[in-house]
């Protein structure tokens, strides 16, 4: 038998990885076209015995420009990307308002059950009852955790879900005749997704200035409220780290003026377990099951950003849901009344849906509370060990889930805030979030997450105090130079931004061009 | 010839009827590179307020508010491919665009140099 129908022989073997790389460890890793060839194909494949093909000519005629690599040619070179690469996996990964969690092993062996992981969104709903069983049973443990009275499970991430949420607010809005009401509030502090996503509904957005404190200025919302105003975009915990302890009277003083309350709930794991949103007047808010509860994200994992609605907002949930009928689970595919229909092709995350509720079946309701708290607790934690050697924008007020830092403690030192960060790196930890919220100059927002032990954040704030006291000594180059020990040293940000190259080009194109 | 400064840090050069608008010196320090520059279009009329441009730096991406009402006569086509004109030449070749100034009257209520000076301290 001969192999390769295509033309492509198999190949004898990639040009020689070694001889291309660095060391075993740390390789300068090249493109797979760098590694394989257009010419060769890593797979034997048999001829086609097909006589004649029923595609009517319009076969393909040129060669396929992909490069042929073995599977395990294939299989190094992620492998040694990934190791190029910090992740929650190797090591603390504090990027505040990012949540980054263990993504615990039970979540992966469900999710690779044959009944979550095989199935087709196609397949007769007879057939996927299980999948609809846990879709169901999410929905309710959301909508539990929230006290809210229903919830789409569809959208994709975060930002998906605020637009869906303030979708739904626009839907009710125009069916009740208030379509005319055009601005949204939206805090000085607020995740930049928020302003964006009114935007993009066709909303002007009004910024509600932050106290002193950090906390929303809750006169400035009340003066700020018209007939004009559809809605309130706030998040609570806020990005500074601080629960608004004033959410109940901002949330009345926005229904009493006739508009709704979308809560961005990128912080909900704060206070999962603990405090029920609806019970703080919420209408509308985004759940981020790839932080809240865990799931492998970051690096591109993908994102799960269900939003759970008030009873006035629930008519206008967007299909598909899960419905119990006689005989089982059915999927209301159909919008039906003022719903909205679909935002996403299918069901949405699965995945994630498996991993989400598999996170709190192992914890439990009583369980959850107490990750929250433990969150809540080490934020505290770093934040007490390090206000001595860092400076802390709002005072004594307990922090939620994150701590936050700003830059005046580097004042004078030549040391700025990416600087910080970049020398953070070469002491193994992954940067904490830099400069935002942007309401806090030079920021540094820091989220243990519960994941991380006493041990781990006593290591990490060890460093921390280290680095501190080296940039007031006035060891200024250690920070401007760094990262020293990463695969790559630091990046010219502008240059790539200014100048970027957006396309790889063969070195042999790139040379005729040249010619 | 007299400039006037916003508290947002835009400045208006003012000559005869025509404003040049442009960001401080200070601005740009405070932005650090800048990385693009979205333009406004000719003939746009603005409100004074209005978001008239956007700066883009490594660090943020900032709108640029008209600082008087008017219309936009001219716009400066050169940071498109260069950018960090607005940091090496905030004042001069980093100028953003041209206005016809609607109301003088309005420049009064902006800054002096001895008062955006003190803003900045």
């Amino acid at each position: 038998m001969s192999m390769n129908n295509h033309g492509r022989p198999t190949g004898t073997g990639t040009s020689g990885f070694a001889s291309t790389s660095g060391s075993a460890l740390l390789p300068n890793e090249p493109l797979l076209f760098e590694i394989g060839d257009t010419e060769h194909s890593g797979v034997d494949l048999p001829d086609v015995t097909i006589a004649t093909d029923r595609l009517g000519g319009f076969e393909r005629r040129m060669p396929l420009d992909l490069a042929g690599l073995t599977e395990p040619e294939a299989m190094r070179h992620y492998v040694r990307l990934s190791r190029l690469n910090h992740s929650i996996d190797s090591g603390m990964y504090p990027l505040g308002s990012c949540t980054m969690k263990h993504n615990p092993r039970l979540n992966e062996k469900m999710a690779r059950l044959p009944g979550f992981a095989d199935i087709h969104p196609l397949q007769p709903v007879y057939t996927v009852q299980g999948a609809l069983e846990l879709m169901n049973q999410l929905s309710h443990w959301l909508m539990t955790l929230t006290n809210t009275a229903a919830v789409a499970l569809t959208p994709k991430a975060g930002a998906h879900g605020e637009l869906l949420g303030m979708m739904a607010i626009k839907a009710a809005q125009d069916a009740a005749g208030q379509g005319h009401r055009k601005v949204v509030l939206v805090p000085e502090s607020a995740h930049g997704t928020n302003p964006a996503t009114a935007a993009f509904l066709g909303y002007s957005v009004k910024a509600i200035p932050a106290r002193d404190d950090g906390t929303v200025d809750v006169q400035a919302v009340k003066d700020a409220l018209s007939a004009d105003v559809a809605a309130i975009m706030l998040t609570n915990p806020n990005t500074c780290g601080l629960f608004e302890p004033q959410v109940i009277e901002i949330a009345e003083a926005i229904h009493d003026a006739g508009a709704f309350f979308y809560c961005d709930g990128a912080n909900f794991n704060a206070i999962m377990g603990v405090v029920r949103p609806g019970d703080l007047g919420i209408d509308a808010m985004h759940i981020n099951l790839h932080k809240t509860f865990s799931t492998p994200h970051g690096g591109g994992g993908p994102g799960a950003g269900p939003v759970v609605l008030s009873k006035a907002l629930a008519p206008f949930a967007p299909v598909p849901f899960v419905r119990k009928d006689g005989s089982g689970l059915e999927l209301v595919e159909h919008a039906e009344g003022d719903a909205l229909g679909r935002i996403t092709a299918f069901q949405g995350q699965m995945g994630m849906y498996v991993r989400a509720l598999t996170y709190m079946l192992s914890h439990g309701g009583d369980g959850l509370a107490q990750a929250a708290q433990d969150a809540v607790l080490n934020a505290n934690y770093i934040k007490a060990r390090l206000a001595h050697a860092f400076s802390v924008p709002f005072g004594d007020y307990p922090t939620m889930h994150e701590a936050l830092f700003d830059d005046s403690f580097l004042a004078g030192t030549g040391v700025t805030t990416l600087d910080f960060a970049k020398a953070l790196i070469d002491e193994g930890f992954h940067p904490m979030t830099m400069y935002f919220p942007l309401v806090v100059h030079g920021a540094m927002l820091i989220e243990p997450t519960e994941s991380e032990s006493k041990q781990t954040l006593d290591r990490f704030c060890d460093v921390m105090e280290e680095l501190a006291a080296d940039a007031k000594a006035g060891n200024a180059a250690r920070f401007t130079a760094a990262p020293l020990k990463a695969p790559r040293r630091r990046l010219d940000e502008t240059r790539a931004a200014r100048s970027p190259i957006l396309k790889w080009e063969r070195a042999e194109e790139t040379l005729k061009a040249a010619e | 010839m007299t400039t006037r400064f916003t508290p947002d840090h835009e400045y208006i050069r003012v000559e005869g009827s025509t404003g040049i608008v442009g960001i401080t010196n200070y601005a740009q320090e405070a932005l650090g590179d800048i990385v693009f520059v979205e333009l406004p279009s000719v003939g746009k009329a603005l409100k004074k307020g209005d978001e008239a441009a956007v700066v883009e730096s490594v660090k943020a991406a900032s709108e640029i508010y008209a600082p008087v009402s008017g219309t936009v006569t001219e716009v400066n086509e050169e940071l498109s491919g260069n950018p960090g004109l607005i940091n090496a030449d905030p004042e001069a070749g980093g100028w953003i665009y041209k206005i016809a100034i609607a109301d003088a009257g309005e420049l009064d209520g902006l800054l002096d140099d001895a008062a955006y000076a003190d803003l900045t301290k």
